[in-house]
């Protein structure tokens, strides 16, 4: 069952392209995953997330700087080279500025039905925040129904929240089972999983976690190993997860957003769906640019998951030129050392050197080894 | 060199040069004169603070690029700040503010002032983060206000609402941790600089549109300094009102700021500080560099006027709005900074394009030399489009990579190499030769 989520991860657009016709309906493209999945969902369209192909390319250079990151750039070039045809729309939640510009040299040189950028509150935490984006969200509805032809109503509202809170929460439960010693199942199997799930309906997303939910029960435990967890940024190339774990090491816990960022936490429903919505983004795990104040909520989420997973090691991993993760890493690694937790810097670029990254992975699971000592 | 025009010194130079380390020394001695001293973000709302006794506002911008021209300063804060973990390819004036910060140095002398609190607007993705790690250095309390950045110019009710009630709580909160009861009268006399400076700025800027330009890159780089620093305060209003006078009687008398002009280009993004005699060098060609979207536009006001051309804005007390009560000033305030055309550019950079198109056509430019600045990633946004843009309506364009204030990712004579191409290329020679 598990090698299914790869499977659709391999054969995205091919995926996309079979629920069109199966459906007659339309599919979005996003890149951030701040963008209002429910909203685009409740309007009967697919939302589906535009990741790195990891394939080197020459046609994103004129259009993006070269110390944008790696990620950026990979997304353009699908657009541009026509692999996402079948996108009826693009959609943006205000996020990065490397992704501002993917986004908008897509809407400039892909032809594209619908495009919609929303501004997302940087300061998630501000008092005034969720009333603001539930007015951005209304917008956004707003713009959506007159953009489609189509009423959002409130039981679609309800069904989409439904249906991705079914989702968050299936994948909790996947990863609760990694707190156990070895875990019965591994970092890359995991990442599969949320990656797929950013490419799939989540209605048969949901099916395919649940029969996956009860191989993974009825699993013999790993090898032992070191309980590693996974911090940075955008990072949805579950090879590097995977050469890790061939080390030796167990991926026990993340935090990515192609990972647990993604879905840790659920719409909680209030009478104004809008607002319900607003406030889960608003509330989510924050990536580096929704964590600016004094008080750094990134630093407790990740302790916490760091000490329920009982983690031994961090490696923390950016794409290459990442600003944001550029600011947040040296901090994170001062503070898990503090913590007693060690710690790894990675860079990734478009592709990763499977060479050194054993190399190194392996002397940091020695320097692990030789603490325990 | 063959003079076509006249030319002679600008008038108010010696008094931009003495704003400018007004605003340095004020910083510097703050504590010493008994003012709080505010750490803000470039382009935050100063205004807010003013209603304060005495106060100076700690700016990381202009600060990051004056370090950026003392090349043995500017390595020792980048090798501090890389030596604490920190990527080299961060933004440039963050790593000199905190490479003097963390190494306890302030450039002019002494140590680094102490900041009594912090104002934060959420801008570009390094502003936040760069504060960020500031506050927590000084332990300093801090305010955010969440400034919402569209593509377009959005100045809905609830646009202005959001961020006035901000700013509103930012009052408050400052009068908390002060002590101090806050003067409303101040804040709007503030509020109403803001409006005048930035007005004239642009008033001054349209002006350029004149053949022979009245004033250059390299000039405007100075005298643009106080709409960032202190446009809130009587003396800058004043010297833009001077500055006008003397811009309209050199376009009335043809007073070139470069008698051998022959070619006239537009510049794009923050400068190599360091090296602003590549503007001498392209005289040299007879080419007068008019400005940038960047001293332009990031504290100068611009609406479309009623011919279609670009002008100054209206502020908002000549469209009527009352300025008479603190809630007066705040919504004022936020509809003002929510029109600011450099804005839209670094949330989407394509209307960008649109805006250097229309400069191209109404500033009669040559050609265009943008700075691939590897120090900015913020205003870097877009250029790669812009200049695509640009190629495809004919406007001559070349680019050279930098850093405005690392030097050490900056060849010297590759870049002049480039620039003599790009100037043969339109068919110009130098007159000296």
């Amino acid at each position: 069952m598990l090698e299914k989520f790869q499977e659709i991860s391999d054969n995205r657009h091919q995926y996309a392209q079979d629920w069109k016709a199966r459906t007659g309906k339309k599919v979005f493209g996003y890149m951030c995953t701040y963008a209002p999945e429910e909203l685009i969902y409740a309007a009967g369209v697919l939302p589906v997330r535009v990741l790195g192909s990891h394939e080197p390319q020459d046609v994103s250079e004129r259009h993006i700087y070269a110390m944008y990151c790696p990620f950026c750039r990979d997304v353009l070039a699908q657009g541009l080279q026509g692999r996402y045809k079948y996108l009826d729309g693009m959609v943006m939640g205000h996020s990065c500025m490397h992704i501002k510009q993917a986004f908008d040299s897509w809407v400039t040189h892909v032809p594209i039905d619908y495009s919609y950028y929303m501004f997302i509150p940087q300061i998630v935490t501000h008092p005034k925040a969720k009333e603001y984006l539930t007015h951005e969200m209304t917008k956004f509805k707003e713009n959506l129904e007159k953009g489609l032809g189509v009423k959002i109503t409130a039981k679609a509202l309800d069904n989409a929240i439904d249906v991705y809170n079914t989702n968050r929460r299936l994948l909790r439960e996947i990863y609760e089972l990694r707190k156990q010693d070895p875990p019965p199942v591994s970092g890359s199997e995991c990442q599969d999983m949320v990656v797929a799930g950013q490419l799939m309906d989540k209605a048969e997303h949901n099916k395919m976690l649940a029969e996956a939910l009860k191989e993974i029960k009825s699993r013999a435990p790993r090898k032992p190993g070191k309980r590693l967890m996974l911090i940075g940024g955008e990072c949805d190339d579950t090879g590097v997860a995977e050469q890790v774990e061939k080390l030796g090491a167990n991926i026990v816990a993340d935090d990515l957003c192609a990972g647990s960022r993604y879905f840790w936490n659920e719409v909680v429903p209030e009478k104004d769906r809008l607002a319900a919505i607003a406030a889960r983004y608003l509330d989510r795990p924050a990536c580096p640019l929704k964590d600016v104040t004094s008080h750094r909520y990134r630093l407790d989420h990740i302790l916490k998951m760091a000490q329920d997973f009982k983690v031994e090691g961090a490696l923390l991993v950016m794409q290459k030129f990442c600003d944001p993760h550029e600011f947040d890493i040296p901090v994170i690694s001062k503070f898990l050392k503090e913590h007693n937790i060690p710690s790894y810097f990675i860079e990734l670029d478009v592709t990763f050197p499977e060479g050194p990254l054993r190399t190194r992975t392996e002397a940091f699971l020695e320097m692990l080894e030789l603490e325990t000592v | 060199m063959q003079n076509l025009y006249k030319t002679r010194p600008l008038k108010m130079w010696q008094k931009a040069k003495e704003l400018r380390l007004k605003f340095f020394k004020d910083i510097q001695t703050a504590k010493e004169n008994g003012k709080t001293l505010v750490l803000v973000d470039s382009g935050s709302f100063i205004e807010l603070p003013a209603g304060l006794e005495g106060h100076a506002c700690l700016e990381g911008h202009p600060y990051g690029a004056t370090v950026g021209m003392d090349l043995d300063f500017a390595r020792e804060c980048a090798e501090e700040v890389e030596a604490r973990g920190y990527a080299r390819d961060l933004c440039v004036y963050t790593r000199n503010f905190w490479g003097s910060m963390f190494r306890n140095r302030y450039y002019f002398g002494g140590e680094f002032p102490r900041p009594d609190f912090c104002i934060k607007r959420s801008l570009c993705d390094t502003e936040s983060k760069w504060l960020q790690v500031c506050c927590e250095h000084f332990n300093m309390p801090s305010f955010y206000i969440d400034f919402p950045l569209y593509p377009d110019r959005r100045t809905g009710k609830e646009d202005i609402e959001y961020l006035a009630t901000q700013m509103s709580d930012c009052i408050e909160w400052m009068e908390k941790i002060t002590g101090q009861k806050y003067n409303d009268d101040k804040f709007i006399h503030a509020a109403h600089n803001e409006f005048r400076t930035t007005s004239l700025w642009a008033e001054i800027c349209t002006l350029n549109k004149a053949i022979p330009a009245p004033l250059d890159q390299k000039t405007i780089y100075t005298l643009y300094f106080p709409t960032v620093v202190s446009r809130y305060e009587d003396d800058t209003v004043h010297f833009y009102e001077e500055l006008l006078a003397e811009v309209k009687d050199r376009v009335s008398d043809h007073i070139a700021a470069l008698a051998t002009e022959r070619c006239r280009l537009w510049d794009d993004g923050i400068p190599p500080w360091y090296f602003l005699k590549l503007y001498r060098y392209l005289e040299r060609y007879g080419a007068v560099v008019l400005g940038s979207i960047y001293t332009y536009t990031l504290h100068g006001a611009w609406e479309d006027q009623p011919d279609d051309s670009w002008g100054r804005a209206t502020t908002p007390e000549e469209r009527g709005m009352p300025l008479k009560t603190r809630d007066d000033a705040l919504r004022a305030l936020a509809l003002w900074y929510l029109e600011k055309p450099i804005y839209p550019g670094m949330c989407l950079p394509g209307p960008k394009s649109e805006q250097l198109l229309r400069i191209i056509r109404e500033w009669r430019i040559d050609g265009m030399m943008m700075h691939m600045n590897r120090g900015c990633e913020g205003l870097s946004l877009g250029a790669m489009e812009q200049r695509l843009a640009l190629l495809k309506a004919g406007v001559p364009v070349t680019v050279y990579e930098g850093n405005s204030a690392d030097k050490r990712e900056f060849d010297e004579n590759q870049v002049l190499d480039r620039l003599d191409a790009f100037m043969e290329s339109l068919g110009m020679k130098k007159l000296d030769s």
